[in-house]
């Protein structure tokens, strides 16, 4: 078995934490803001309204603070793309984890110290963090000042076009959060992937 | 919204313009003149605030077609006025509508009701009446008629405020101090654009299914104030602003089209349909990968 990787450092750890219970956080009450009813709640309105705007403000600040992190540590090399050759990387990931992965093959992108992320992994991560993120974080406070919102867009209202896309991105991260979630579970071991992410040790196949 | 121009040229296609001409050329201005016999000048003097008519917004009215003397006094016709008018009866609104079959729909008997049972009608009884609100000079349904919902909020809105932000109109009714709306308000979020985006009448109203605008004010301790009667699926607002346009335009699968095509923002009641049916499949599909592949891998441990 090969050497057990110091891959998640400490601080990157504690992003990773608050984030997860962040985005739970703001699904939950998300989730039920939208499906809300006189009758049935999930969770009361105005309070889940209350918790999503914390969370989503401190959510910003952890945002921050990841990417600071990514700045000014070597982590942030691990969401560089090279555009080059991404597809055929991609397709043979996608194979790996559709077939390979079931017939005991050997990953084709192993993690090692270079290469945290396979290209798969990498191709999300960036589009969830780089991309989804903002535009939420973006949309969100968008909703917190709404008076900004009042032009007329493509004929409706600002504030239904931030809705929308807010909506539709949170929705999308919310399935990416599920997907990640369901991944970690194909680590060495069911749980070795969680454990990494207490201790920060990458433990290999 | 307006679909004349109300120019000396359109106004002359109402058909009693030019009778009602003789009345607005005094009642449609601030000041009037009149050739004093008795000194031989001519007097000028400031028309009283109350009898000024505003020809545009009459032209615009739904009373617009009617000559002035079809609800007021043929004596009005000479002038000087004679003094005993000024203690004319006006016409309350079912004097004209209440058995007419052809404003049936409008429901003028079960307004009447309504607002009988209102604060408006059981505090102040018969000094309240149908005019306090709707001033029969200008007044126009806006509800079936306007296509933007900030409009009518806007034209309903200035109906309440008339009385509500003017202390001068209030206390005609009542010696109390006029409460501050802006600081009463002060509990609701995003309080301006509350009061741009919502009638004072969806909160201050109870809900009636079979009628278009409800007439029943209900006292402030029945207001609406839990923000999820209106931010969810079953939207009271469905009931009430949006009830003209999401009756037009409802489809079959329940998609609020017709609300979504307007300018209405709610969270929870203007959700996707199918985005909804998506996500929710979508997130079956993830919950059923997870369940699957962690008992094959328990399973497979076991061997």
């Amino acid at each position: 078995m090969a050497e057990k990787l110091y891959l998640y450092p400490l601080w990157l750890r504690l992003w990773h934490g608050i984030n997860a219970i962040l985005i739970l956080c703001l699904i939950i009450t998300g989730v039920s803001m939208q499906y809300s009813s006189p009758n049935f709640n999930l969770i009361r309105f105005d309070i889940a309204v209350s918790f999503h705007n914390i969370a989503g403000m401190i959510l910003t600040a952890n945002y921050l603070l990841f990417l600071i992190g990514n700045i000014v540590t070597p982590n942030g090399r691990y969401y560089k793309m090279t555009f080059k050759g991404l597809f055929d990387r991609l397709k043979k990931q996608f194979v790996y984890y559709t077939m390979g992965i079931f017939k005991h093959e050997n990953p084709p992108f192993p993690v090692i110290k270079e290469r945290k992320f396979n290209p798969l992994q990498q191709f999300t991560y960036v589009g969830a963090m780089y991309i989804m993120v903002p535009i939420v974080i973006i949309t969100g406070w968008a909703y917190l000042y709404p008076e900004l919102l009042l032009t007329k867009i493509m004929g409706g209202g600002g504030l239904k076009v931030n809705d929308f896309i807010h909506v539709i991105i949170g929705f999308f991260l919310s399935f990416f959060m599920f997907v990640h979630v369901y991944f970690c579970t194909i680590g060495a071991t069911f749980v070795s992937n969680f454990k990494s992410m207490i201790n920060g040790f990458h433990e290999p196949h | 919204m307006s679909a004349f121009k109300l120019d000396d040229k359109t106004r002359k296609e109402f058909k009693n313009a030019e009778s009602n001409e003789n009345c607005l050329k005094c009642h449609g201005q601030s000041k009037y003149s009149y050739d004093n016999p008795e000194s031989g000048q001519v007097v000028f003097r400031r028309m009283y605030s109350e009898a000024i008519v505003n020809r545009d917004l009459f032209y615009e009215s739904n009373h617009r077609q009617f000559k002035c003397t079809d609800c007021h006094a043929e004596d009005y016709d000479t002038f000087p006025h004679p003094g005993r008018l000024r203690m004319e009866t006006p016409y309350a609104c079912n004097d004209c509508h209440g058995d007419d079959p052809a404003y049936e729909k409008f429901k003028f008997m079960q307004i009447e009701e309504e607002f009988l049972a209102s604060m408006h009608s059981t505090k102040h009884s018969e000094d309240f009446t149908c005019w306090m609100c709707h001033n029969p000079h200008t007044y126009k349904i806006s509800a079936r008629t306007e296509e933007k919902i900030k409009d009518i909020v806007a034209y309903d809105n200035a109906i309440c405020l008339n009385c509500h932000g003017d202390i001068n109109e209030y206390q005609l009714l009542t010696t109390k101090v006029n409460p501050n709306i802006i600081k009463k308000h002060d509990w609701l979020p995003n309080q301006a654009l509350h009061f741009t985006s919502i009638r004072c009448i969806e909160c201050h109203a109870r809900t009636s299914d079979s009628l278009l605008v409800s007439h029943n004010i209900q006292p402030k301790s029945k207001a609406v104030k839990r923000c999820v009667e209106c931010h969810s699926t079953n939207s009271i607002l469905m009931a009430s602003l949006y009830k003209f346009s999401v009756k037009e335009n409802r489809s079959k699968t329940g998609f609020y089209n017709g609300v979504i095509m307007n300018e209405s923002y709610v969270i929870g009641a203007n959700r996707n349909f199918y985005l909804g049916i998506l996500s929710m499949a979508m997130f079956a599909i993830v919950v059923a990968g997870i369940i699957i592949h962690a008992s094959l891998r328990i399973l497979k441990r076991k061997k």
